[in-house]
């Protein structure tokens, strides 16, 4: 019989035994292939359910969207070559209400073809037409919920915007396409082309964004008609999206999520691995004696070996399959009990993909840490039944099998980055983990070799407590690891949360202006000027005309063709702000190139250019940049290159053209002041009385808006970070499994020997709590020097410390070891010395 | 050289071994020369330290000697790996223990077949059965180690050691854990098993009524051959 036929027999007679010593490791990998399948079946249904819901999202086949300017009669001709049209217009504005309340509103303008899929729902029940149909005074429009809230008014009141009154005749309850309207600063309000243009905000060079939905006749290709429209209108610059791309930011986002949190998951069962490689050392040495006799009788290493890894890959499948039922059962459970509140479509299924990829790295995860255990099972000698007491047996494993180990964790990196979009987030999640384990258990080393040397103070509690910690075969170093990996996790999300938090409350309104100010018109900025410096305590203001201009050229070569060659990735998508300015911008910092151009300059149009930007696209200092502005191509040789500090919150431009072409082009003005709190509410009234179609963005409100999501995010990072917790206490808890028959018959000579159960409960307080602490601290160093990481080189905003991350940290650490210790010594406190010390 | 036929069943040379332990190293044994013919019984008596498991140990390739060669069956086992001992065991070598040391998760039968498993014989099951019989268990093949009496366990034990007819049989205290009538018992299965199979028994007692039952008794003290007794 091969080896391979015998290992399997062996291995099924030791599962007779029960997974008794595999429930941690069984716990393990449940655990970390249930949330690796979890997160990616749940992303799978939100991305498939998007895919197959595109067309409703989109409000048809295509989308056309483009800023500024409306389409021409030729273009919409081309779009109706292919089927019906449907117009939207979408723009920012003021709303003021009755009662003198005024808020920012997100404007959606749309015709009769709207919507062309899907449908509108209104509160009360009322057709398109009813809801936004005008009179002679007022058009009606149909609001969301947040709006009625904000100004303090009921159905039916009437709403000045612009330069027209608007009645509220219903609550928009749901609106096909409204979540592919990306980020709003206020809430929306329908109504229809006419009303839009009752208000007078339509204006040359405002903030307009045009939206043409196409609802193809017959099927067509996104690329045919793409190739067809460059070819018919190479300048007119629409960005198309089609049903497969309906969302790209929010298909962005979940992929980004999924990701982080499949490399969460990956750390949970990375995590998970150290206790089932833990769980796999505590079984070997518990059969140890049967190894050895089955050596006695003739088996060799290799078939020791097999036999046991076998037994371990059966166990690891077991979790397996329940890991993956759990995975593939999260996107059920979330419909379930969140489905109505999750406003991304979603189709609850299950996925074989992510299943695969959580089985892949369950196995591979199983094997990298079951291997060197079992290559030490192997080297298990004969003589052990005879003389292990003497002489315990502490081979490595012979090198094959060490590098059979080191090609498994060599696979997980591999696998992970190979399935990831985003390789160097991937790289560097797996880089920062593997340098935190490695510190830790450096850290863990070092703090068991000072507590070793540590004074007891004569106590014979702190004494034993701290032997435990030190003795020989402790799990301390495991725990600490084990733990703080996801401590460590806890601690980065919490100082880096609490540093981009203290750089919005605290840093960035002393620099950050008090006030946005869009859509100022040309011919309004000198008397809008007057107005905003006649207010009290006002300062640093600051008006600058803005324009959108499209890059389609990098040194007289189309973009089309740069994205092909290595600065392709660095060309921005879509419109970008620009500004012209006479004389250098206050907030400008020339990095390279010659100080501004003459206030008197006329010429060529010269262009001052964000450095980062400009590095990118492989541009340097004479080279020719062109622009579309407003559907005109606009050539500009670069003069210098300009550094934005995008900390301070004002308006800041990648291009700063010099006035000529650019000047003469219709557009609009932004402006930023600060003012005292005091003032605030007198500014706002007195710019929206006197401008109504200046939009007011409050930076305050908006950066507590801001500070409520981050909050979120972190909240939702830290929960995600739990299963990393979750894991590191399976692994504590597999530690006091493992000593725990050690730790039964301590107790009890300790108890013969005239110990309380007072005294051996504080001697397991002092332990696990100080080990908990000691992970907690251990982490919380570690997670320190990762955040610092993040702030400094990603975020570019300074470490703000936290005590609450401190204290977070370390009293999770020690609470949670505290109670595990305790309900793990709570047998050894109760066992009954007579009882265990009688012969059998 | 000898043929392996009329070779000696164990030939040991000079044997030293040290042992490592946290008080530095212990020499165990301190140069031991022994021959046993083939089919020849043999006691190793001595008290306890003396360092007679420790002889037994190598001569059954479970411990490697320090110095010195060890020929077992005419192999000689001085430069064997592990798993090449191993292979050896299970084709020359039976070995009881004092403690049993049967598998906890195996039933008796599968426990007595494990050898010839090992072997790859096909027949493993059926002379498994056939050795329990020989040692009046065949009724009790599927009970576990856990649910046998030490007699028991002793009987399935040696049926284990046997079931693969070994050139030698090792035994070390085989009745250390068991009462004395059920001791006595066992002795006289294995000197039936043994005068059956012609094979060389190694036994390893501080008893000496036992040892008186052998064909000579070597006597161990401080890891030394002290005295032979041969007996008629």
């Amino acid at each position: 019989m091969s080896n391979l036929a015998l290992a399997f027999r062996f291995a099924r007679r030791e599962l007779r035994s029960g997974l008794s010593g595999f429930r941690v490791f069984l716990a393990c990998i449940t655990l970390g292939v249930a949330a690796i399948a979890g997160v990616g079946s749940l992303g799978e249904a939100f991305l498939t359910g998007m895919s197959e819901q595109g067309r409703v999202l989109l409000g048809g086949d295509m989308s056309l969207r483009r800023q500024y300017r409306p389409a021409s009669e030729d273009e919409l001709d081309f779009m109706r070559r292919y089927g019906n049209v449907s117009v939207n217009v979408g723009m920012r504005s003021m709303a003021s209400a009755p009662n003198g309340t005024r808020t920012v509103v997100e404007l959606k303008a749309v015709d009769d073809a709207y919507p062309m899929v899907g449908a509108v729902v209104f509160e009360p029940q009322m057709s398109m037409a009813e809801a936004l149909s005008c009179n002679d005074t007022v058009c009606g429009v149909a609001v969301e919920d947040a709006l009625l809230a904000r100004l303090g008014v009921q159905l039916g009141a009437v709403l000045r915007i612009g330069e027209a009154d608007y009645q509220i005749r219903a609550r928009t309850i749901s609106e096909p396409d409204r979540i592919t309207g990306g980020f709003t600063l206020g809430p929306r309000v329908m109504l229809s082309e006419a009303a839009l243009r009752r208000s007078g905000l339509v204006v040359e060079g405002s903030m307009i964004g045009y939206s043409y939905d196409i609802a193809f006749a017959q099927p067509v290709k996104t690329n045919d008609f793409e190739d067809a429209l460059n070819a018919e209108f190479p300048e007119a610059g629409f960005r198309l999206r089609d049903t497969e791309n309906a969302m790209p930011d929010v298909s962005r986002f979940i992929r980004q999520a999924t990701m982080f949190l499949s490399l969460v998951g990956l750390t949970a069962l990375v995590i998970g691995g150290v206790g089932a490689g833990q769980a796999i050392n505590a079984f070997i040495d518990k059969r140890r004696g049967a190894i050895a006799i089955m050596k006695a009788v003739g088996a060799d290493g290799s078939l020791i070996f097999l036999t046991y890894l076998i037994l371990v890959m059966i166990i690891a499948t077991i979790g397996l399959v329940l890991g993956l039922g759990l995975g593939a059962a999260l996107p059920f459970v979330v419909g379930y009990f969140f489905g109505a509140d999750i406003p991304a479509p979603a189709n609850y299924a299950v996925y074989s993909g992510p299943l695969i990829m959580a089985a892949a790295f369950g196995i591979l995860t199983a094997l990298a840490f079951a291997i060197l255990p079992l290559a030490r099972a192997r080297e298990i000698n004969a003589a052990a039944l005879f003389r292990d007491l003497i002489s315990p047996s502490s081979a490595r494993g012979r090198w094959p099998y060490r590098i059979a180990a080191t090609i498994a964790f060599a696979a997980i990196v591999i696998l992970s980055v190979t399935l990831s979009r985003y390789t160097n987030f991937t790289l560097g999640f797996l880089g920062g983990s593997a340098a935190i384990l490695i510190a830790l258990r450096f850290a863990g080393q070092g703090l068991k070799y000072l507590i070793a040397r540590l004074p007891h103070g004569g106590s014979q509690v702190v004494r034993l407590a701290f032997g435990n910690l030190t003795r020989p075969g402790t799990q301390s170093v495991q725990v600490i690891v084990a733990l703080g990996l996801g401590l460590s996790l806890l601690a980065v999300v919490t100082l880096t949360e609490n540093s981009v938090q203290s750089e919005i409350a605290d840093q960035l309104p002393d620099r950050a202006p008090s006030f946005f100010f869009v859509d100022v018109q040309k011919a309004d900025v000198d008397a809008f000027t007057k107005t905003v410096i006649a207010t009290p305590t006002t300062a640093e203001f600051n008006a600058t005309p803005m324009l959108r201009a499209r890059i389609v050229k990098i040194k007289g070569v189309p973009v089309e063709d740069v994205r092909k060659g290595p600065f392709g990735r660095g060309i921005p998508d879509g419109d970008r702000g620009l500004s012209y300015a006479r004389k250098k911008p206050k907030n400008v910092t020339i990095v390279e190139g010659p100080e501004w151009w003459p206030d008197t300059y006329e010429g060529e149009e010269l262009v001052s250019l964000e450095a980062d930007d400009a590095k990118d696209m492989g541009l340097a200092i004479g080279d020719t940049i062109t622009v579309n502005v407003l559907g005109r191509d606009i050539d500009a040789r670069i003069f210098n290159l300009q550094d934005i500090d995008f900390r301070d919150g004002g308006i800041d431009f990648f291009m700063i053209m010099s006035p000529g072409i650019v000047a003469q082009a219709p557009h609009t003005y932004v402006a930023t002041v600060r003012v005292g709190l005091e003032q605030e509410t007198a500014l706002f009234d007195a710019v929206s009385k006197a401008f109504p179609n200046v939009t007011i963005v409050n930076v305050r409100t908006t950066l507590v808006q801001v500070g409520e999501m981050l909050g979120m995010l972190a909240t939702a990072m830290t929960a995600a970070g739990m299963i990393t917790i979750l894991a590191g206490i399976l692994v504590l808890s597999g530690a006091i499994a493992a000593g725990h028959r050690a730790r039964m018959y301590e107790a009890v000579v300790l108890k013969v020997l005239g110990a309380t159960r007072g005294r051996l409960a504080a001697i397991y307080a002092i332990e696990y709590g100080l080990l908990g602490a000691l992970a907690g601290l251990a982490a919380f160093v570690a997670g320190s020097v990762a955040a610092w990481a993040i702030t400094t080189f990603v975020l570019e905003i300074p470490l703000a410390f936290s005590l609450r991350a401190v204290a977070v940290t370390i009293l999770c650490g020690a609470a949670g070891t505290l109670i595990l210790g305790l309900i793990g010594g709570f047998a050894a406190l109760s066992a009954k010395p007579a009882a265990r010390l009688r012969n059998p | 050289m000898q043929s392996q036929k009329t070779a000696p069943s164990i030939l040991i040379e000079d044997v030293r071994l040290t042992l490592a332990s946290a008080a530095g190293p212990v020499n165990i044994l301190n140069g031991v020369s022994v021959t046993v013919p083939r089919g020849e019984a043999v006691a190793l008596l001595g008290p306890s330290g003396s360092g007679k498991s420790s002889l037994l140990m190598v001569a059954a390739g479970l411990e490697t000697a320090t110095a010195g060669t060890v020929t077992i069956a005419g192999k000689r086992l001085t430069g064997l790996g592990e798993d090449e001992l191993a292979r050896f065991r299970r084709e020359h070598v039976g070995i009881v223990f004092q403690s049993f040391h049967l598998i906890p998760t195996m039933t008796a039968l599968e426990n007595v077949a494990v050898p010839l498993e090992l072997m790859g014989r096909k027949d493993a099951f059926d002379k498994a059965r056939a050795a329990l019989e020989q040692v009046r268990l065949g009724a009790r093949g599927h009970h576990y180690p856990g649910q046998l009496s030490g007699g028991e366990q002793q009987r399935v034990a040696l049926a284990r050691a046997m079931v693969h007819e070994p050139e030698i049989l090792f035994a070390d205290e085989p009745t250390g854990n068991l009462d004395g009538a059920t001791g006595a018992a066992i002795v006289d299965l294995i000197f039936a098993l043994r005068a059956r199979s012609q094979a060389t028994l190694f036994l390893v007692t501080h008893e000496v009524a036992l040892a008186a039952r052998c064909d000579r008794i070597l006597r161990m003290k401080d890891g030394l051959i002290v005295s032979e007794e041969r007996r008629v």
